[in-house]
């Protein structure tokens, strides 16, 4: 029988056990419906979401509820929106209560002296020019300079087709503004021109992407492994989409055979009843969705299937190091 | 009592083998002591595949506030005995 001990060396196990025992189960909650932006290509407004439920405003209505998702298992709450910033008190009652990262497009500043180690990720869509295009302003200028060294922030960096060529100079930018970046790619709902990918673009961005890392292994949190998989849509030669991914709402799992491997997993309305099909839009189509952490949880669900080789088994730590330290499981 | 155990012990062997599609290893070689999680690579999801088949064989319940203390295939022959004593 293969045993992890037997395929990787000395280094490479102590990695695995740092991480194998972490067992993290995440669930993600729409803070508000609201959004200090209307960017396009956001598939909350684009599909709709916004609309599906009435927020909840009682806070203690919200505390409540959160203390019953971790008793259901739930050890790390991502919170999106709308602009969660917006709604701190709801922000600081999952802070409080569990581990907590928080989407922005960080415009407004979270006070630090309330959420001292709260992981922020910041929402960046390319260039100043594609940002004004994509999201109606270049949201960077203002997110680098509030979050301007920030040891508990990140970009989250949607890189488009048209940002090929261009990423080692935005990656440099957040790197002076001291901090640091996660790539994933556009899945354009709102079928932007000039944003849709192509095989080729698709083959050149994971080149790039590979080369930033190596060019910028302080600053880019990202391995080469999840760039193939997010380029390609395929994990050891099985194709994503809806019959694979375990970022689907598990009560409205209508999936006949339904995986086994699921975590739990809810996204939840800002009403704190309604739930959304899976992570991202219910109108996104499954097989060209480039979501990066349903393929980062795809990954990590699958850990036995990496146990075919070596290679493969060290490809899968480093998802899971690189999703544990996004969501501060591991230091950076 | 330790006849009984040994019997579960292969039982949840197979189990495993069966259910998680374990390769190049039998219910008779498999190591009772090896670390499920450090050293075959289970992880919560296999373990409460594995359980719920050993759950429905046993008739008893496997609580998920347990699987921390299930890191071998002896501690969980051990666990299910328990319950079978209770």
């Amino acid at each position: 029988m293969k045993t992890v001990s037997s395929l990787l060396d000395e280094d490479w196990y102590a990695r695995y056990k740092k991480i194998s025992k972490l067992n993290i189960r995440s669930s993600i909650y729409d803070v508000t419906n609201r959004c200090n932006l209307r960017c396009r290509g956001c598939f909350f407004f684009s599909s709709g979401e916004h609309k599906v439920a009435k927020e909840e405003n009682d806070i203690r209505k919200w505390e409540t509820f959160i203390d019953k998702e971790m008793e259901r298992g739930v050890n790390l709450a991502i919170l999106i929106g709308g602009e969660p910033t917006l709604c701190p008190d709801r922000v600081e009652a999952f802070y409080k209560r569990l581990p907590t990262f928080c989407a922005s497009n960080g415009l407004i500043k979270l006070p630090r002296d309330r959420f001292p180690d709260l992981m922020v990720g910041i929402s960046l869509w390319g260039n100043g020019e594609d940002e004004k295009i994509l999201r109606g302003k270049d949201t960077f200028a203002v997110s680098s300079k509030n979050y301007e060294g920030d040891k508990h922030t990140y970009y989250l960096y949607t890189i488009t087709p048209r940002q090929i060529g261009q990423t080692g100079k935005i990656i440099r930018k957040i790197r002076d503004a001291g901090l640091k970046v996660h790539f994933q790619l556009l899945s354009n709902d709102e079928g932007v021109d000039g944003f849709f990918w192509k095989e080729e673009e698709l083959r050149d961005i994971r080149s790039e992407m590979d080369d930033m890392l190596d060019k910028y292994p302080d600053t880019v949190i990202s391995s080469k492994y999840y760039h193939e998989i997010i380029c390609t849509g395929k994990m050891l030669d099985r194709p994503f989409g809806w019959q694979e991914c375990p970022s689907v709402t598990e009560p409205l799992d209508s999936r006949n055979p339904k995986p086994k491997r699921l975590i739990h997993f809810i996204r939840w309305a800002s009403d704190l009843k309604t739930m959304h099909r899976c992570c991202t839009s219910e109108t996104r189509d499954c097989s060209t969705c480039k979501d990066g952490a349903a393929h980062m949880s795809w990954v990590m669900v699958n850990k036995r299937a990496h146990m075919r080789s070596a290679k493969d088994l060290q490809n899968w730590i480093e998802i899971y190091e690189m999703f544990a330290k996004l969501y501060q499981f591991i230091p950076w | 009592m330790t006849v009984e155990t040994d019997k579960i012990v292969l039982r949840v062997a197979e189990v495993m083998i069966e259910e998680l599609k374990l390769e190049d290893v039998t219910a008779d070689t498999f190591d009772p002591e090896v670390d499920l999680v450090d050293e075959v690579g289970i992880d919560s999801m296999d373990l409460a595949t594995v359980a719920l088949v050993l759950q429905d064989e046993y008739g008893i319940r496997i609580d998920e506030d347990d699987y921390p203390k299930l890191t071998t295939v002896r501690r969980i022959a051990d666990y299910i005995q328990n319950k079978l004593n209770e």
